[in-house]
């Protein structure tokens, strides 16, 4: 997680001026100069970065930065008032929400998203109903990378902790099999233990089986140890983009955005 | 004795037709948070669709089906042409809307078949079995009623719990947006559940209709007695609506078959129910509404 990570497709730019400069070099993810707001309020503008393909990259910022906006807008929850959202070159800036996940993107929304009436299974289940048949080996896989779900798999999501939530959506995405995986603030709410384990395994599944990770944290220190790349956002603008490193290196940035 | 099992016996039989009404409003209610107050003319609509069919000659169980299927589509025409448009919106919107479309397929009905009363034919007898000299007061009639709600039930249960799109549409009942993005099509689930309930509610039409007399007005009073049994449930509950549905009927065949002057106090004992229920669960006997909140 240092300079060779993330090195090549990094630019430093100051300001608003980031805007369409380092959109144009093709990564897995592109964002190019999205803007939306919500009626007077204008949560994104002209937010420009790049997703590469088997890294993981954080955008950080503080609360109200626009982060959840950001991600939202990218999958199709919330349309832009202008910009472009490309998945691997294609416009995906119109497409419903509901073809993300076979395009090759899992958003876990912010709050973890599980689905509190259904059982852990039902969740897991639900997450690979669009692939049609899913084999048990790909259950199981999920179930041996999080043991604590694997206990509770017949147990209402709702009788979970917060951290058991939080394994359990990021294994029903990755049962999506996708090729980015965004999240939005893992984090929050969660034992400092329980967020390096997560956080971890994420590294692991980016290293070993080229998975991509679009990762929203206001919890800037913790991303970027685990980051290779880090966006920082601002009232709805990109401030600065860097590797990880470099960021958590720049002791004015910190203070100024990142709270630490 | 005899007496007392025969009442019984009524109040079960019209306690599952309650039970089939609040089913199909629960389970709106459950997908889409709306409150259908036209399941009652919808189903009048298909009860005279089955009604015509036999007029014109064709056995109970082809207008029975035929009934269904229309019921079927026109629930899902209804959620995506008229409710789609005030989904997720004020609530009051939809109240507007679904009472709007309750007097106008209400009216439709009086112009396209008439509004005089017109009898509606039973597929069996009213006489209770016979074994050997006494007659039981279970009737084939009040059998195939309690047995086509348990059947159509079970099949629901059965669609729910162990098929794929079940799972899909519970998924899409308790959270649009995360179903969503996990690429199940909402929409058309919801259309789907909408066209369900219709079937259910269809069903609840046609059976209270069977041998007695139909007009357009003819569901009011199942419309009353059914959302009773939904409230007393809890409206978010299959099981609450069953239960509720049950206990209505009972209650109101003691109160109509042992109270002097009886039959005349049954909707007001119905109200008084539901107030009693309410004042001490005011959330239905079955509410979940914690579990939805954790
Ligand atoms: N549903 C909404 N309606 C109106 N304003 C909103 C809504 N969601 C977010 N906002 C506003 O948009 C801005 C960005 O919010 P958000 O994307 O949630 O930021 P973050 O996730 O970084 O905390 C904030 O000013 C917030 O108040
Ligand atoms: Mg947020």
């Amino acid at each position: 997680m240092t300079e060779a990570h993330g090195a090549t497709a990094v630019s430093r730019s100051g300001g608003s001026a980031a805007s369409g400069g380092t959109a144009t070099t093709g990564g897995l993810l592109q964002v190019e100069d999205l803007t939306s707001s919500y009626g007077p309020v204008r949560a994104l503008d002209g937010v420009s970065l790049t997703a590469e393909a088997g890294r993981i990259t954080a955008v950080l910022g503080a609360n109200g930065a626009g982060k959840t906006t950001l991600l939202r807008t990218i999958s199709g929850l919330v349309r832009p008032v202008s910009g472009r959202v490309l998945l691997e070159g294609h416009d995906i800036t119109k497409a419903p929400v509901e073809s993300m996940v076979a395009k090759g993107m899992a958003h876990v929304p912010e709050g973890r998203g599980v689905i509190a009436e259904l059982t852990v299974d039902e969740n897991l289940r639900v997450g690979s109903l669009f692939r049609g048949k899913v084999g048990k080996d790909e259950f199981d896989r999920v179930y041996d990378l999080f043991p604590r779900i694997a206990e509770r798999r017949n147990n209402a999501a709702h009788t979970l902790s917060g951290g058991e939530r939080q394994m359990l959506v990021i294994g029903r995405a990755l049962l999506a099999q996708p090729r980015i995986l965004l999240l939005d603030e893992p984090s929050l709410g969660l034992a400092p233990r329980i967020v390096a384990q997560i956080f971890g395994l994420l590294r692991q599944l980016v290293d070993s089986e080229g998975l991509s990770v679009l990762l929203v944290e206001q919890n800037a220190r913790s991303a970027l140890s685990v980051a290779d790349v880090g966006v920082v956002l601002n009232l709805g603008r990109v401030v600065v983009t860097d590797s990880a490193s470099t960021l958590m290196a720049d002791e004015d940035l910190r203070h100024a955005y990142l709270g630490f | 004795m005899d007496y007392f099992v025969n009442v019984t016996i009524t109040g079960l039989t019209q306690g599952m037709i309650y039970a089939a009404f609040a089913l199909a409003l629960v389970l709106i209610w459950r997908s889409t948070r709306i409150v259908n107050f036209a399941q009652g003319s919808m189903a009048a609509a298909t009860t005279f669709i089955a009604l015509s069919l036999i007029q014109a000659g064709a056995s109970y169980w082809v207008a029975l089906v035929v009934a269904l299927a229309s019921g079927f589509v026109l629930g899902a025409i209804v959620e995506r042409v008229i409710i789609r448009p005030v989904e997720g919106g004020p609530e009051l919107n939809a109240v507007i809307v679904t009472l709007g479309l309750f007097v106008a397929i209400q009216a439709a009905i009086a112009i396209i078949f008439g509004s005089s009363f017109q009898s509606f034919p039973t597929p069996f007898g009213v006489r209770g079995f016979e074994i050997g000299e006494t007659t039981i007061p279970l009737t084939p009639t009040s059998l195939y009623v309690i047995g086509a709600v348990l059947v159509t039930m079970a099949l629901l249960v059965a669609l729910f719990r162990f098929t794929r799109v079940g799972l899909a549409m519970r998924a899409s009942a308790f959270s649009q947006e995360v179903a969503r993005l996990l690429g199940v099509k909402v929409g058309g689930m919801l259309t789907l559940g909408w066209g369900l309930a219709a079937v259910v509610g269809s069903l609840s039409g046609l059976l209270i209709a069977g041998g007695t007399f139909v007009y357009p007005a003819y569901m009011d009073s199942l419309i009353v007695f059914g959302f009773v049994a939904a409230i007393i449930g809890g409206l978010d509950s299959p099981v609450g609506a069953i239960v509720g549905g049950l206990i209505l009927g009972l209650a109101l065949s003691y109160v109509s078959g042992y109270a002097p002057r009886g039959s005349a106090l049954v909707t007001i004992s119905a109200l008084v129910i539901l107030i009693g229920v309410l004042l001490v669960r005011p959330g239905g006997l079955f509410s979940s509404t914690t579990a939805r909140r954790a």
